[in-house]
């Protein structure tokens, strides 16, 4: 195993539920309980020290049990390694820590993760919807279950009846 | 131009020679002088910004003079993939422009949503403003852009500005 994969598992032996590595990449599995405090040792550890957020993302196993995967991967600008984790959350209950406290760089990745996927973050400062407008009603539309075209959304235009919407000089009489 | 108009109401088009002449001078202004509204939402935005520039040069067209306001354009070239909730921005914007107007939709994602028959992708922007001319093509060339300016040129002039539109032909 990964050398930082092992440093993790020693010290976290109930949360560390598993590491895979492919062409350099290390990726490990965490439980969701434990997420926050494995990523609050990977960043402050002087020798893991990851202190760059790259990304977060999340991915839809519909067909599994604990149905939806939260990935983040995170970067060490000094020692130059880069650690991905991974933590599973079931779907009546998609709920993960926040890790905004840890790098804010997730901020906006997280809310992205919740307006497309429907993962709600805990202690997240400002966990709105990102890319859809406030009003979208159709739920979450990264899920496999979500049609791809949609749900009618698309073909409706209610501002063309709305003229407090319209700034043109006629309606505006 | 009211001034003329009133009086004659019912009387379409054979107003003299006159007005004809000035209705063609009118209209020959008018599609000398399009303003575009600077509208690039994608990739076609590259391919109108290579039209304005010195190679293509789509100033010898009158059509040159980019705006960035609304209020100072009288043509909308609506260059990429127009995504819902872009919509009512794209619809408050041509609701801006003065009188006359004129919308170009250029690519194949403004005029049909393309591949992208996704949930956040309109599948056309005449559902919700008015196109006057459709260009083909993913990105259209300049030169196709410039097909579509020369075309509604063309309409421009054939329209009616003292006189009543002529009835559109239902087909």
């Amino acid at each position: 195993m990964h050398p930082i994969a092992e440093k993790i598992q020693s010290r976290f032996p109930e949360g560390f539920v598993g590491a895979n590595e492919w062409r350099g990449d290390l990726a490990i599995t965490v439980k969701r309980e434990a997420l926050h405090d494995v990523c609050s040792y990977i960043r402050k550890d002087p020798d893991l020290d990851c202190d760059y957020m790259v990304h977060v993302s999340s991915v839809d196993w519909p067909d599994e049990e604990e149905r939806f995967e939260v990935v983040y991967e995170v970067y060490s600008i000094r020692k130059r390694h880069r650690i991905r984790i991974k933590t599973r959350v079931p779907e009546h209950d998609c709920l993960v820590d926040s890790l905004t406290d840890l790098w804010m760089g997730a901020d906006f990745m997280e809310r992205e993760v919740f307006d497309m996927m429907g993962i709600r973050f805990n202690h997240h400062p400002d966990l709105r919807r990102i890319l859809m407008p406030d009003d979208y009603t159709e739920g979450y539309p990264l899920r496999k279950d979500f049609p791809v075209q949609g749900k009618g959304w698309r073909d409706t235009f209610d501002f063309l009846n709305d003229p407090s919407q319209s700034n043109s000089p006629l309606s505006g009489k | 131009m009211g001034l003329i108009q009133i009086g004659k109401p019912q009387k379409d088009g054979d107003l003299g020679i006159m007005t004809l002449s000035l209705e063609k001078a009118v209209n020959w202004a008018r599609k000398g002088s399009l303003w575009p509204m600077t509208f690039g939402l994608a990739c076609c935005a590259i391919e109108m910004i290579a039209a304005v520039s010195s190679r293509y040069d789509i100033d010898r067209y009158g059509a040159g003079v980019f705006r960035a306001s609304p209020r100072q354009s009288d043509l909308m070239i609506v260059a990429g993939t127009v995504c819902r909730r872009m919509a009512p921005v794209i619809r408050k914007i041509y609701d801006q422009m003065p009188e006359p107007k004129y919308v170009i939709s250029m690519g194949s994602c403004a005029t049909s949503g393309n591949i992208y028959d996704s949930y956040s992708v309109v599948q056309g922007v005449d559902r919700f403003v008015p196109v006057d001319i459709y260009v083909p093509g993913c990105p259209p060339t300049p030169e196709a852009l410039f097909d579509g300016i020369l075309k509604l040129q063309e309409r421009i002039m054939q329209k009616r500005v003292f006189t009543k539109q002529p009835e559109q032909v239902k087909v």
